[in-house]
C-alpha cells in the first residue's frame, strides 16, 4: 500500500531525511516513533503529498508521488495536530464542505454515519468554535475518513488531549483500525502506540533504524526496544 | 573554492577603463549643448544607467521563470544579482534625472512616465527584498522571489503605459521618438559617439557587477554549508 | 469514560469521484461566504475602515465641490485598496492559522481551484463593501453620477484585477514571518496599473471625458485583468506546494 525507497528530503542545506526505506502492507497499523527533530512530521507530509521529496521514490495506494498526487489524495485521509476545521461553521457544515471537496454526492447519510462513529452526532449543529480540543480532534478524524480513504495518516494525534479525550481517541482509532484500513501514526506517546499498532518503526536522525511487529515485541517491551534503536 | 577567474579580473580592469573613457567623452569630448548648457551632459550617464537598469529588470524576470522551470538554484543567484544591480542603477538614473531636471525645468521631480516607472520598479525591488527577508527556507525564498519578479516584470510595463495616459501640468519630457527628443535637443555626431559609448560602457560594467554578485552568492552559500557541517 | 462506537461498514460502496474543478471552487466560495455571514467580522472591519478613511479624506483634503469632483475616483479607489488588503489578509489568515490550507491542499483537485475559490470569495467581500460604501459616498457628497452603469463596470473590472493579484500575493505573504505587514508592500507596487487605470477611467466618467480618453485606460485595465488572472492561475501551484 505504501512503498518508499531511499527518500531524501533537504531544506536548503539541511538534510532532514537521509534515505528512508519504508514499506506498509494493506491493513497494517504502523506506529512511527522517534525523538523530536527526527523527521517524522516531514516524512508524513511527504506521504500526504503536502511536500515533495528531494530524492527517492514514493508510492501510495499504487500511485506515485508527486506526479499522481491527485489520485493519491483521493485515497488518503490525514489527521494532524491541527484540526483543519473552520471555527465559524458547524460540525455538519465542516463535513459538508469536505465532502464536496472530495466529490462526494448525496453526502447527508455519510455525514450522519461519520458523526456517529466519532460520537458527535448530538453536536451536529454546533459551531466548531464551541468544541473542546478533544472533540475537535474527533471531528477531524471524521473529516479525514469522510471519503472512505484506504490509507490514513495520523501525525501526533494525541497532542493536547486530556485523559478522557485520549481514551475516546483510542476507541475511535481502534474502530478505524478494525475496518481494515492502512494506518501510519506518528507519536511521542509510546504507551498509546503500544496498544494500537501492529508494527513499530523507529525513525532516528533521518533514517529508520529499527522495525518490529507486535509479536516480536512480546519478548522485550516497547520502551526497551525504542531506547535500543536510538542508540544505534 | 575557486579563486577569482582571470577573465573576471580582466573585466574589472576593462570596466574601470571604459567608465573613465565614457566619463571623458561625456564631460569633455562632447560639445556643450546650446540651450541647457553643461548640465545636459548628465544625460549620457542618465540614459546609460537607465538602459542597464532595464536590462537587469528583464533578466531578473527571465531568471525567475528559469528557476520555476528548472528549480536550479543558480537561476536564483542570478535573479538576486540582477535585481540588486538593477536597483542600484535605477537609483542612479533617478538621482541623475533630478540633477538634470532642476536647472532645466526648475523642479526636482518630473512625473515623466519613464522616471516614474523607474521609481515604481524600485518599490517593487524593495518589496522583493522584504519578501525574501521574511523567509528562512532557501527553496521557498527562491520560489517566492521568482514568482514576484515575474509579477513585477509584467506589471511595470503596464504601469508605464498607464502613466502615459495621465497628462499633467509638469513638463512633457517624453517625445514619440527616442531620448533625443527629451528636453528637445538633437545630437551631433560627437554627442552620438559619447552617447553610444556610454551605453556600451555601462553594459560592460553591468556584466562585471553581476558576475561579481553571482560569485558572492556562491561564496555565501558555501559559507552556510560549512557552518552547517561544523555544527553537526 | 469511553463509549462504544459504531463501525462504518467496511464494504461501503465506492461512491467517490474526483470533484470537478468547478464544484470544488464553488465549495470553497460557499464555505467562505457561509462562515463570514455568520461572524461578519471581516465585512464589518472592512466597512468601518472604509468609512473612517473617507472621513479622514474629507477633512484632510478640505474638498469644495469643484475640487471634490475631480478627486472622487481617487478617494474611492484609495479607500477600496486599503480596505481590500484587510480582507485579503484576513481571508488567508483563517486558512493558515488552523492549518486549513493543508486541508484544502489535501483535496484531490487541481491546486488552482483553491486560487479561484479564494479569489471569488475575496472579490465577493470587496464588492459587498463597495456596494455599501458607494451609495453612502453618493449620499454624503450628492454625487449621483456614481450610479452610471459604466462607472460601476469600471469598479468591477478594477476590483477583479486587484483581487486576483492580491489573492496570489496573500497566499505568499501569509507564509512569511512578516505576514500582514508584507501584503500591502508586495501588492501596491504591482497593483499600480489597476489602481491608476481604474481611477483614470472612472474619473473620466465622472468628469465628462471623451470616449477615447476613457477607452484607453479601460483597455489597459482589461489587459491587466486577463494577464494577471492567467499568470496567477499558472503560478499558484508554486506558491502553495512545498
Amino acid at each position: 500500500m505504501i512503498e518508499v525507497k531511499k527518500l531524501v528530503k533537504r531544506f536548503g542545506l539541511k538534510t532532514i531525511l537521509r534515505g528512508v526505506d519504508f514499506s506498509v502492507e494493506p491493513g497494517e497499523f504502523v506506529a512511527l516513533l522517534g525523538p523530536n527533530g527526527s523527521g517524522k512530521t516531514t516524512f508524513l507530509r511527504i506521504l500526504a503529498s503536502l511536500s515533495r521529496a528531494s530524492m527517492g521514490s514514493v508510492k501510495v495506494a499504487g500511485y506515485s508521488l508527486p506526479n499522481e498526487s491527485a489520485q493519491v489524495r483521493a485515497k488518503l485521509g490525514v489527521v494532524t495536530h491541527m484540526p483543519l476545521l473552520y471555527p465559524d461553521l458547524t460540525a455538519e457544515e465542516n463535513l459538508q464542505f469536505y465532502a464536496r471537496m472530495y466529490g462526494i454526492t448525496n453526502f447527508q447519510s455519510r455525514i450522519t454515519l461519520v458523526l456517529e462513529m466519532v460520537g458527535l452526532e448530538n453536536r451536529r449543529k454546533d459551531l466548531v468554535r464551541t468544541f473542546s480540543r478533544g472533540m475537535q480532534q474527533r471531528l477531524a478524524i471524521g473529516r479525514a475518513v469522510i471519503h472512505d480513504p484506504e490509507v490514513i495518516l495520523f501525525d501526533e494525534p494525541y497532542t493536547g488531549l486530556d485523559q478522557d479525550a485520549s481514551e475516546m481517541l483510542d476507541d475511535v482509532l481502534r474502530t478505524v483500525a478494525a475496518t481494515g484500513r492502512t494506518v501510519v501514526m506518528t507519536s511521542h506517546d509510546l504507551a498509546r502506540a503500544e496498544d494500537l499498532a501492529t508494527r513499530f518503526d523507529i525513525l532516528s536522525r533521518g533514517v529508520i533504524t529499527a522495525t518490529a511487529t507486535q509479536k516480536e515485541l512480546k519478548k522485550t517491551n516497547l520502551l526497551t526496544f525504542y531506547k535500543q534503536a536510538l542508540v544505534e | 573554492m575557486q579563486s577569482k577567474p582571470i577573465v573576471l579580473s580582466i573585466l574589472d580592469v576593462v570596466s574601470i577603463i571604459v567608465l573613465g573613457v565614457a566619463a571623458y567623452l561625456a564631460l569633455v569630448f562632447a560639445p556643450t549643448e546650446l540651450v541647457m548648457g553643461d548640465v545636459q551632459r548628465v544625460f549620457y550617464f542618465h540614459v546609460g544607467t537607465a538602459w542597464v537598469g532595464l536590462l537587469g529588470f528583464i533578466l531578473a524576470a527571465i531568471a525567475g521563470i528559469a528557476y520555476l522551470a528548472t528549480k536550479d538554484m543558480k537561476w536564483d543567484r542570478f535573479e538576486v544579482a540582477a535585481v540588486e544591480v538593477s536597483t542600484m542603477f535605477f537609483f542612479i538614473t533617478i538621482v541623475l534625472g533630478s540633477i538634470w531636471a532642476r536647472p532645466v525645468w526648475n523642479t526636482w521631480w518630473t512625473w515623466d512616465p519613464r522616471l516614474t516607472t523607474a521609481a515604481v520598479t524600485e518599490l517593487i525591488y524593495i518589496a522583493y527584498f522584504m519578501l525574501r527577508q521574511g523567509i528562512e527556507d532557501p527553496e521557498k525564498r527562491a520560489r517566492f522571489g521568482a514568482v514576484y519578479t515575474l509579477l513585477g516584470g509584467l506589471s511595470a510595463p503596464i504601469t508605464f503605459m498607464v502613466i502615459r495616459l495621465f497628462r499633467t501640468i509638469h513638463p512633457v519630457v517624453i517625445g514619440s521618438q527616442s531620448a533625443e527628443a527629451e528636453g528637445g535637443f538633437s545630437m551631433t555626431t560627437d554627442m552620438r559617439a559619447a552617447f553610444f559609448f556610454s551605453l556600451f560602457a555601462f553594459t560592460i560594467i553591468f556584466i562585471d557587477l553581476i558576475w561579481h554578485r553571482i560569485r558572492l552568492g556562491r561564496l555565501q552559500d558555501k559559507v552556510e554549508e560549512l557552518k552547517l557541517n561544523l555544527s553537526l | 469514560m469511553s463509549s462504544a462506537f459504531r463501525l462504518p461498514p467496511s464494504a461501503a460502496p465506492r461512491f467517490l469521484a474526483k470533484p470537478t474543478f468547478f464544484k470544488a471552487t464553488m465549495a470553497i466560495v460557499q464555505k467562505d461566504l457561509a462562515a463570514e455571514f455568520r461572524s461578519r467580522e471581516l465585512l464589518s472591519a472592512m466597512l468601518v475602515f472604509s468609512m473612517l478613511v473617507i472621513l479622514i479624506f474629507n477633512f484632510a483634503l478640505e474638498l469644495d465641490i469643484k475640487v471634490r469632483q475631480s478627486v472622487t475616483a481617487g478617494v474611492l479607489w484609495t479607500t477600496f485598496a486599503f480596505a481590500g488588503t484587510l480582507g485579503l489578509n484576513r481571508s488567508m489568515a483563517v486558512e493558515k492559522d488552523r492549518g486549513c490550507l493543508d486541508g484544502l491542499l489535501l483535496a484531490p483537485v487541481d491546486r488552482s481551484a483553491i486560487f479561484f475559490g479564494k479569489a471569488i470569495s475575496n472579490l465577493a467581500f470587496m464588492l459587498i463593501v463597495e456596494a455599501i460604501v458607494l451609495p453612502l459616498y453618493a449620499l454624503l457628497y450628492n454625487e449621483v453620477r456614481i450610479f452610471q452603469p459604466a462607472f460601476l463596470g469600471v469598479i468591477l473590472l478594477g476590483s477583479i484585477g486587484y483581487i486576483a493579484v492580491g489573492t496570489l500575493l496573500s497566499a505568499m505573504s501569509v507564509q512569511t514571518r512578516t505576514r500582514d505587514v508584507l501584503l500591502p508592500i508586495l501588492l501596491f507596487p504591482v497593483a499600480i496599473p489597476v489602481l491608476l487605470a481604474s481611477v483614470k477611467a472612472s474619473g473620466g466618467l465622472l468628469n465628462n471625458a471623451t470616449f477615447a480618453e476613457i477607452l484607453a485606460p479601460l483597455n489597459l485595465l482589461i489587459v491587466y485583468d486577463i494577464v494577471f488572472i492567467a499568470v496567477a492561475f499558472m503560478v499558484f501551484d508554486f506558491v502553495v506546494e512545498e
